[in-house]
């Protein structure tokens, strides 16, 4: 009886982790459609580096270890390092990639720099930062899944209430400013949904890898679809379901990081989605190549054959 | 005194190291290669590792290097299928191949002595206590000799290469047509770029490595216009970020690479800030200057274009011009009273009117 | 023709100016209603930026525009945009009849979804510019002239009095351009006012009743037969037109 009763709480802490994992991997899947649509994958990798100086400072301002007050440090800090990006752009002649990287490491070197301070005055423990890099997926409480399930809920709620707003930003920005909508406040509004997915996302995969979450579900989807309704829904399901793998295949095997195989099973995602997707894998591609040639093939012998019997 | 001196010389060669090839990689857009390499060459770096047992053994940075270079050609091989964007694909590469990495040391380094931290962050203070011993005296930090080394390497191929490398950067297609192969070049760099990454890893770590390679080149970017200038002034913004990056972390007694790090956006933003011509107080003074300036011009241009038409009369009129151009009135008044002073135009009655000055300066703009 | 009629577009001294490089410089231009108006100019003339300052996509340094004697901001459920094709990403994830009932999104407004009565009014744009075939095709998987056509469908539901159209003929096949030629003439026919960014000067008498000349500066503007003279495009022009004298 007492196996069975450690069986069952081992399965609920599974379930809870899974639950939380597939939250987190839905919302980033589905925020960061937009995000690889707009051609600014890495973007979401800047964030969650820039993130680490916010959750440092939050820390030392409040002396609390609360999420949400960590989580609100770190969405300050990745949008002003967004802000920062932007206006290195827009004013000087250094390119996006430059400006992104610069942010990324820069802020994220100022967060060490805080780090070891914290550190120095004995009020945290090595820890924090390991979890800030790689996440702790393998710990996220019912208290956790609750706070992702209403924040992200709240992401991807604003999301479909703007969802035409959105998409016509994406797809065709002057259009969309001709018609009178206003561009800044959306372009503002898109970003805090991908600053929340991240923050979030940090917990379960950490910042090194937070840019995958975005990117490979997206990535995957739009292979399956030419719909963007369907492409975010689709984005979602595979964080989920990678989230969900990811767990469970680091719970059973034993010295497995929880973020690394989350990251790694989004990878597979993609990568059997880019070769085996109808229409637009590459599998599919060269089947269709190769009956092409081969119908030319039979067109020109048909051509020929009608040809040499006219001559006949 | 000698371990200060010591970091600092490693930390100087190091900056020096990354911001040479850094400045190819930041004039050709490509700067987010190197954080990609820098994440992906884990894998290799831990697969060398279980082979050799030491960290800084050259089979170790040929292998890391080996994954770098692959890493770029995968990118690349995912963006030829056109189904994925460059920047989704590199998004996609890296964490694949750092997750790879990290699952390899967790599963089966457990207690070698290759932990995380040292990958991601690394640790500058460690870094002259393994010391470089022959013939019974020592002669320095082995790692001031590999980053010499890579520096070395980094300065000949820029040297005897930069020629191809100018042409390669501002000009792909020319080059190609020159018969230069570019691509020869650019694996060449991020073959470079690799072993610069690897070699840093023991200092800086795979994240700070990248402000080490895009920082100076960026803050020399907004300097000056010239590559070869460029390269120097990168060299020398490196060494600098180094040195006052150490001496912040010995004062406050924080991670050494981090406050590198730190001084590297601090002075990023300082110039950003002061630099001459392209600086925001320079943007935002002559965009003062010029305010005037412009109106006036406008102005002038607006008499100028309605002069001797019938509507003349009412587009001159001093009184209704704010309306007309949609000015401020204040503003109107202000130009106004300027175009006076400078004999631009001269008031007849409630009208005003181009003097030949004026008009010149109307025609002059107009050519342009 | 009665006295009174307010004109479709009045833009008076209008000076655009890009940071310190000014892109437009004080360019008056009336154009009434009912008109097919090219605007014609070298590269780098200004004539995308006119577009974007009478859409108010930029900010002008001095100047107005007003529609029907409004300002933009008021009319912009009257006025039909037609962007570069070349401006978006033709890979984005969406369809033909999809990206046409874009164009009922301002009459929408916010959060409303299009519904059945805008997929009719974008099945009746696509049957009128010929690709009703097509609805739920991919767009990255149509030819240049077939997504010029797409973006015209969309302008169409915008069911707008006054067009404005950057380069619809840019890149499009002869049977495009034909077919654009005659929606154009046909949305004249019904008292729309439709100006033209256009780069064939070959065409601008077959195509055009009214046409503006640009460079920077307004050169000329007002029916086709009195403005487009040699003596105005060599201004426009500058040196560059040495095959236009050989054509006149």
């Amino acid at each position: 009886m007492e196996n069975l009763s450690t069986l069952i709480h081992l399965d609920y802490t599974l379930m809870i982790v899974g639950i939380g994992a597939a939250l987190l991997g839905s919302v980033s899947g589905a925020l960061g459609t937009y995000a690889v649509l707009r051609r600014q994958s890495l973007l979401g990798d800047a964030i969650s580096h820039a993130a680490l100086p916010g959750i440092a400072i939050a820390f030392l301002l409040t002396g609390s270890k609360t999420p949400l007050i960590l989580v609100l440090g770190a969405a300050i800090a990745g949008w002003l390092g967004t802000l920062l990006i932007m206006s290195i752009v827009r004013l000087t002649r250094i390119k996006y990639d430059s400006a992104l990287a610069i942010v990324l490491s820069t802020f994220f070197g100022f967060g060490l720099v805080l780090h070891t301070l914290i550190q120095r005055t004995g009020n945290a423990n090595q820890a924090g930062l390991d979890t800030f890099l790689f996440g702790q997926a393998a710990t996220i409480l019912a208290r956790d899944v609750l706070t992702i399930g209403i924040l992200g809920g709240i992401a991807l709620i604003v999301m479909l209430i703007f969802w035409k707003e959105l998409k016509l930003l994406v797809f065709d920005e002057g259009f969309a400013a001709s018609i009178g909508l206003p561009i800044r406040a959306l372009d503002i509004l898109l970003t805090s949904l991908l600053v929340i997915a991240i923050v979030l996302g940090l917990q379960a995969v950490g910042a090194v890898l937070m840019s995958a979450m975005l990117v490979a579900p997206a990535v995957a989807a739009r292979q399956w679809t030419n719909r963007l309704r369907l492409m975010v829904f689709l984005a979602a399901c595979f964080g989920a379901l990678a989230g969900v793998s990811g767990t469970i295949i680091s719970s059973t095997m034993s010295r497995i990081p929880t973020g690394p195989t989350i990251v790694l099973c989004a990878t597979v995602v993609v990568g059997l989605s880019i070769a085996f997707a109808p229409n637009r894998g590459l599998v599919w591609n060269r089947i269709r190549q190769q009956r092409h040639r081969h119908g030319l093939k039979t067109a020109a012998d048909g051509l020929l054959k009608q040809s040499q019997q006219r001559s006949e | 005194m000698h371990e200060h001196l010591d970091i600092q010389l490693i930390a100087i060669v190091t900056a020096v190291a990354c911001a040479l090839p850094g400045v190819f990689l930041v004039l050709r857009r490509m700067t987010l290669m190197s954080d990609a390499i820098s994440h992906a060459i884990l894998p290799g770096i831990v697969l060398a590792f279980f082979l050799t047992e030491s960290l800084s053994s050259p089979l170790l940075i040929l292998a890391a290097a080996g994954t770098g270079v692959l890493t770029v050609l995968f990118v690349e091989l995912l963006q030829r299928t056109k189904l994925v964007k460059e920047d989704a694909a590199i998004g996609l590469t890296f964490p694949a191949l750092f997750s790879i990495g990290v699952i390899l040391i967790s599963r089966f380094a457990g207690n070698v002595h290759l932990d995380m931290d040292a990958v991601l962050l690394g640790e500058l203070a460690y870094a002259p206590l393994n010391r470089l011993q022959a013939f019974g005296s020592d002669l320095g930090p082995v790692s001031l000799y590999v980053m010499g080394t890579i520096l070395v390497l980094n300065l000949i191929f820029i040297l005897v290469f930069y020629k191809e490398l100018k042409l390669v950067t501002f000009d792909a297609s020319l080059a190609a047509a020159l018969g230069f192969t570019p691509t020869l070049i650019h694996y060449g760099l991020m073959t470079l770029v690799s072993v610069t990454t690897v070699g840093a890893f023991d200092a800086v770590g795979s994240i700070l490595v990248v402000a080490l390679i895009a920082g100076p080149p960026a803050t020399a970017y907004l300097m000056t216009d010239k590559l070869s200038r460029m390269l120097v002034l990168s060299a020398i913004i490196g060494s600098v970020n180094a040195v006052c990056g150490y001496w912040l972390a010995s004062l406050f007694d924080v991670s050494i690479a981090g406050a590198i790090a730190t001084m590297t956006l601090f002075i990023f933003g300082l110039v950003f800030l002061v630099v001459p011509n392209r600086g925001l107080i320079a943007i935002a003074r002559r965009h003062a200057r010029q305010k005037w300036e412009f109106a006036q011009t406008m102005l002038a241009i607006h008499l100028f274009n309605h002069e001797g038409l019938p509507e003349a009369a009412a587009e001159s009129a001093i009184a209704d011009l704010h309306e007309h151009l949609s000015w401020d009135p204040v503003f109107t008044t202000q130009v106004v009273k300027y175009a006076l002073n400078n004999r631009y135009v001269s008031r007849e009655e409630a009208q005003l009117v181009l003097t030949e000055q004026g008009r010149a300066i109307a025609q002059q703009a107009l050519v342009q | 023709m009665e006295a009174a009629e307010p004109k479709a577009i009045e833009v008076t001294d209008l000076t655009v100016a890009y940071q310190d490089k000014p892109v437009l410089w004080d360019i008056d231009l009336d154009v009434p209603p009912g008109v097919l108006l090219s605007i014609v100019g070298p590269n780098g003339a200004g004539k995308t930026t006119l577009i974007k300052a009478i859409l108010g996509l930029v900010r002008p340094a001095a100047g107005n525009v007003l529609i029907y004697n409004k300002p933009y901001e008021v009319q912009r459920r009257i006025v039909g945009y037609v962007p570069q094709r070349g401006s978006v990403d033709w890979d984005f994830p969406t369809n033909v009849l999809d990206v046409v009932m874009m164009g009922r999104y301002g009459a929408l407004g916010w959060v409303r979804r299009p519904g059945k009565s805008e997929r009719e009014l974008a099945m009746q744009a696509l049957e009128k510019v010929g690709m009703e075939a097509y609805t739920t095709r991919q767009i990255s998987q149509l030819s240049g002239g077939q997504q010029q056509r797409v973006f015209l469908a969309r302008a169409l539901v915008q069911d707008a009095t006054v067009y404005l159209m950057d380069e619809p003929f840019q890149g499009v096949d002869a049977t495009t351009e034909r077919a654009i030629v005659t929606l154009l003439q046909e949305l004249r026919a019904n008292g729309k006012t439709v100006v033209v960014v256009h780069h064939d000067l070959q065409t601008v008498t077959d195509y055009f009743d009214w046409v503006m000349l640009l460079n920077i500066r307004r050169i000329a503007s007002g029916p086709v037969n009195e403005t487009f003279t040699p003596d105005n495009l060599r201004e426009t022009y500058g040196g560059r037109l040495a095959f236009m004298k050989t054509d006149k």
